[in-house]
């Protein structure tokens, strides 16, 4: 960690005379990251990508990145908003997985005592079938659950995670309960997609870039996405295969508790004009990222609705 | 492209100044990081994955791979000199690893662990040239089902480090069993035995414990029963191996190979249970005047063998991310990443769409392997002289060690209590006699046995008869109960021969 900030500094020394010559650009001298994830994870990710693009644009002149991981971000959660309340330029990174582990883990601190700044990137679920399955497309695995769903065993990551809830989602669609589900959980996911693709489980559910290779080299069959729109063009989603289920595993940028209104709407213009620049475009084709930029008060209301669809779903899986 | 062009066009590549030079400084870094306590070649490459920005991906990664070769081969040295294993794959090197360091041994120990992991090395990358995309498919065929049966021969073994007393081993074996069950239960999502720590949710690190249990426990047990005025400084013994050393270690580095690479291509295998299969087979297996050696003096085939196995299986697990772009351990997964920061998608076709890159990359594991021996046999010397230190500060300097490294880590308070309430635990375990691997061993086990095992039951709807229907799973629960009875029913017939003997 301190080799990175020694980077960054060093970087920022010498770009030092290009900063003054934008210094109209320059949203903040520093900024302080904080990722309740270990490096290498989805908002780690996220947040390396975003200093990447703001620090060559000349938006921001160093980052400083702290990683504090666990429990799906309740354990950062709370240290974030101890220690960064009322500061101005810090940001944490985080996304859909934390609003299901603070309602999960019952933490006291929660999204709703830090600051929403926007929604950055999110990704669709999908469903897929070993290549070899008797089940060719969405009808019949649905008809499978409707049917059958203790036979229908589908792998996934962890309980109560996104994969789970969309298949609670399903069951509930075609009335039956959550807790019906022959749910398979595996830590992590090679191994989840080593049992789909030895057609261990009948069926799989996961993040849809997880599958996109297996797919694609034709060892899964690809049933359904749950994105509001088509992530592979011949993949029908959910919604206008006549299941009114929109579910992503979003990342976006928070900011501390006890935000004035004047730092709250500067760390806005920041991440808005971060996100219109080109390099940003370019930076979320090449890790295969989908655009799902929401900011403000819509932003707000989405996590309102978010959470409240979460509670749902894990309170009939018996979570909550 | 066949092997052989593959190869050809690999080296080609890799065998640039610049290359080279990225394969040294992952090898340097990797074995550094090895030797350092708690540090995992996974935190590393997570921690270098910036440079994906600004470095070819050649370049990267060959600095990947350099770093993931280079901690297995450090991993052993703290496991031997200072019973601290720097990750969890060498655990069982310390077992007799760290008895013959005691015994003025310690050169021979680190010459063995190197040349067995220069081996076994070499063994995996030839797999992943040669059969890795074959043995992948047949790992594909292993469900839950299996696992949880290998888990099962695997506790098996567990008969090998229990020590004298069963009763003590098997409270030993409880107690790891009990802490494996602390953290967020996978299947369901509820949390046990956290006790509204939300630091605990995510389980306790093993590599903690083993580190708790091994330097810290023993570390206090010397400071309470300490007699003052007496200094003894420990023989340093010769450095190299005897003739009779490299003879008795040859066997094991070969078994030890072989036994790993498969378990590491499994997508649910992973490096610690060759290791502790490879500790009993060798123990089982080692010539009746040696046997003594082991649990006492320290055995060096006891060191070779795990050694072997836990390179062989690390070269393993490269082989479903590069086949499948399946990453089946916390390393690969985070591999798997930085190919994405360059656009590659690594899945079934990255043999083909870029077979430039891979090849370049199992070259330079290749050259990795002969850097690491190159650069670790002259290092034997200077790490062997850490036993020349006196005990009272060498001691200090281990619980100092193994306090930054578990702090350095995770910056948690939590885990420091963790690390010397576990060390107070070992303490008295050393006192009353009861062992301290069968804690470690329940606990990297307990877990992975008990998910393999609901998993498997989930999919069948709740029929154990699963376990025997499925011939793999039969098959290697005969064999458990084989290793379980075998010895004690062969003890029976020579008995009963010794009985019958004289009246004939």
């Amino acid at each position: 960690m301190l080799r990175r900030t020694l980077f960054s500094a060093a970087a920022a020394g010498a770009l030092l005379p290009l900063c003054a010559a934008r210094a109209a650009e320059q949203h903040y001298a520093t900024m302080n990251v904080f990722i309740p994830a270990g490096p290498g994870g989805g908002w780690d990710g996220l947040g390396r990508a975003m200093e990447q693009v703001a620090r060559q644009a000349g938006m921001v002149g160093s980052f400083q990145f702290e990683n504090v991981g666990g429990a799906g971000g309740t354990v950062g959660l709370p240290r974030f908003v101890a220690q960064r309340r009322g500061r101005e330029g810090a940001i944490m990174v985080a996304g859909a997985i934390m609003v299901g582990s603070v309602l999960a883990n019952k933490s006291p601190v929660g999204i709703k005592d830090v600051t929403p700044i926007a929604r950055m990137t999110s990704e669709p679920g999908i469903i897929v079938v070993p290549a070899n399955s008797d089940i060719q497309d969405l009808k019949g695995f649905i008809d499978a659950l409707k049917n059958n769903p203790g036979g229908t065993s589908v792998a996934g990551g962890s309980a109560g995670g996104m994969d789970h809830i969309l298949l609670g989602l399903l069951l509930k669609s075609v009335g039956r309960s959550a807790k019906d589900a022959s749910y398979v959980a595996f830590a992590g996911g090679g191994p989840a997609q080593a049992a789909i693709l030895g057609a261990q489980v009948k069926a799989g559910i996961s993040g849809y870039s997880e599958f996109a290779e297996q797919i694609k080299a034709g060892r899964m069959r690809a049933l359904a996405t749950s994105g509001e729109t088509r992530s592979v063009e011949n993949v029908p989603t959910l919604k206008e295969s006549g299941i009114d289920i929109v579910l992503g595993n979003w990342r976006g940028v928070f900011g501390p508790p006890g935000l004035n209104a004047a730092a709250r709407d500067k760390l806005v213009k920041f991440v808005t004009e971060l996100h219109a620049l080109p390099a940003w475009k370019e930076l979320l084709q090449r890790q295969g990222w989908d655009d799902a930029f929401l900011s403000g008060d819509a932003f707000d209301a989405f996590l309102k609705q978010d959470e409240a669809a979460t509670r749902q779903v894990l309170t009939e899986v018996g979570l909550i | 492209m066949d092997v052989w062009s593959g190869l050809a066009l690999g080296f080609g590549n890799a065998l640039t100044i610049t290359n080279l030079g990225w394969a040294l400084l992952g090898c340097f870094l990797g074995t550094a990081i090895g030797v350092l306590p708690g540090i995992g070649p996974a935190l590393t490459i997570a921690l270098l994955l910036p440079i994906t920005f600004q470095v070819s991906a050649t370049g990267a990664f060959i600095l990947f791979c350099g770093v993931f070769y280079g901690a297995m081969y450090g991993g052993s040295t703290t496991s031997i000199l200072l019973n601290t294993p720097g990750e969890s794959g060498s655990i069982i090197t310390a077992l007799e690893g760290a008895k013959m360091a005691k015994n003025g041994r310690a050169g021979p120990a680190l010459v063995t662990a190197a040349i067995g992991s220069f081996v076994a090395g070499t063994v995996g990358t030839l797999g992943i040239s040669f059969i890795g995309p074959v043995v992948v498919e047949l790992a594909l065929k292993l469900g839950p089902a299996e696992y949880f049966s290998l888990m099962v021969l695997c506790f098996a073994t567990v008969s090998a480090v229990l020590g004298g007393s069963a009763l003590r081993g098997l409270a030993s074996l409880g107690l790891g069993l009990l802490i494996g069950l602390v953290g967020i239960d996978l299947q369901t999502g509820q949390p046990r035995l956290t006790f509204g720590v939300p630091e605990l949710l995510d389980g306790i690190d093993v590599v903690l414990v083993a580190v708790a249990l091994f330097a810290v426990g023993e570390t206090l047990y010397l400071a309470w029963t300490h007699v003052g005025g007496k200094q003894e400084v420990r023989e340093v013994g010769r450095l190299m191996m005897s003739k009779q050393d490299l003879k008795r270690s040859v066997g094991p580095w070969w078994r030890g190979s072989l036994l790993g690479f498969p378990f590491g291509v499994m997508p649910a295998g992973g490096t610690e249970m060759p290791t502790m299969l490879s500790y009993y087979a060798e123990r089982k297996l080692v010539r009746p005047e040696h046997r003594h050696e082991f649990g006492t003096t320290g055995a060096i085939e006891g060191v070779a063998g795990p050694e072997a196995a836990n390179n062989a299986a690390a070269a393993g697990v490269l082989v479903p991310m590069l086949t499948l772009g399946l990453p089946t351990s916390a390393t690969a997964a985070i591999m798997l990443s930085a190919f994405q920061s360059y656009g590659i998608q690594p899945g079934p076709l990255l043999f083909t769409s870029q077979a430039d890159l891979v090849w370049t990359l199992i070259a330079s594991l290749y050259i990795a392997n002969i850097m690491l021996v190159v650069l670790n046999l002259p290092l034997v010397g200077l790490w062997a002289r850490i036993l020349k230190i006196p005990q009272p500060q060498l001691y200090a300097g281990i619980l100092v060690f193994a306090t930054i490294g578990t702090y350095g880590i995770s910056n948690s308070v939590v885990d420091l209590l963790l690390l010397y309430g576990i060390g107070i635990i070992a303490m008295f375990m050393r006192r009353f006699d009861f062992p301290t691997a069968p804690v470690v061993i329940g606990m990297i086990l307990g877990p992975m046995a008990e998910q393999a095992m609901r998993q498997a039951l989930t999919i069948s709807q709740g029929d154990w008869t699963t376990f025997i229907t499925r011939p793999v799973s039969l098959c290697i629960l005969l064999i458990a109960v084989l290793a379980l009875a075998g010895p004690r029913l062969w003890g029976l017939v020579v008995r009963n021969r010794a009985d019958t003997a004289p009246t004939a």
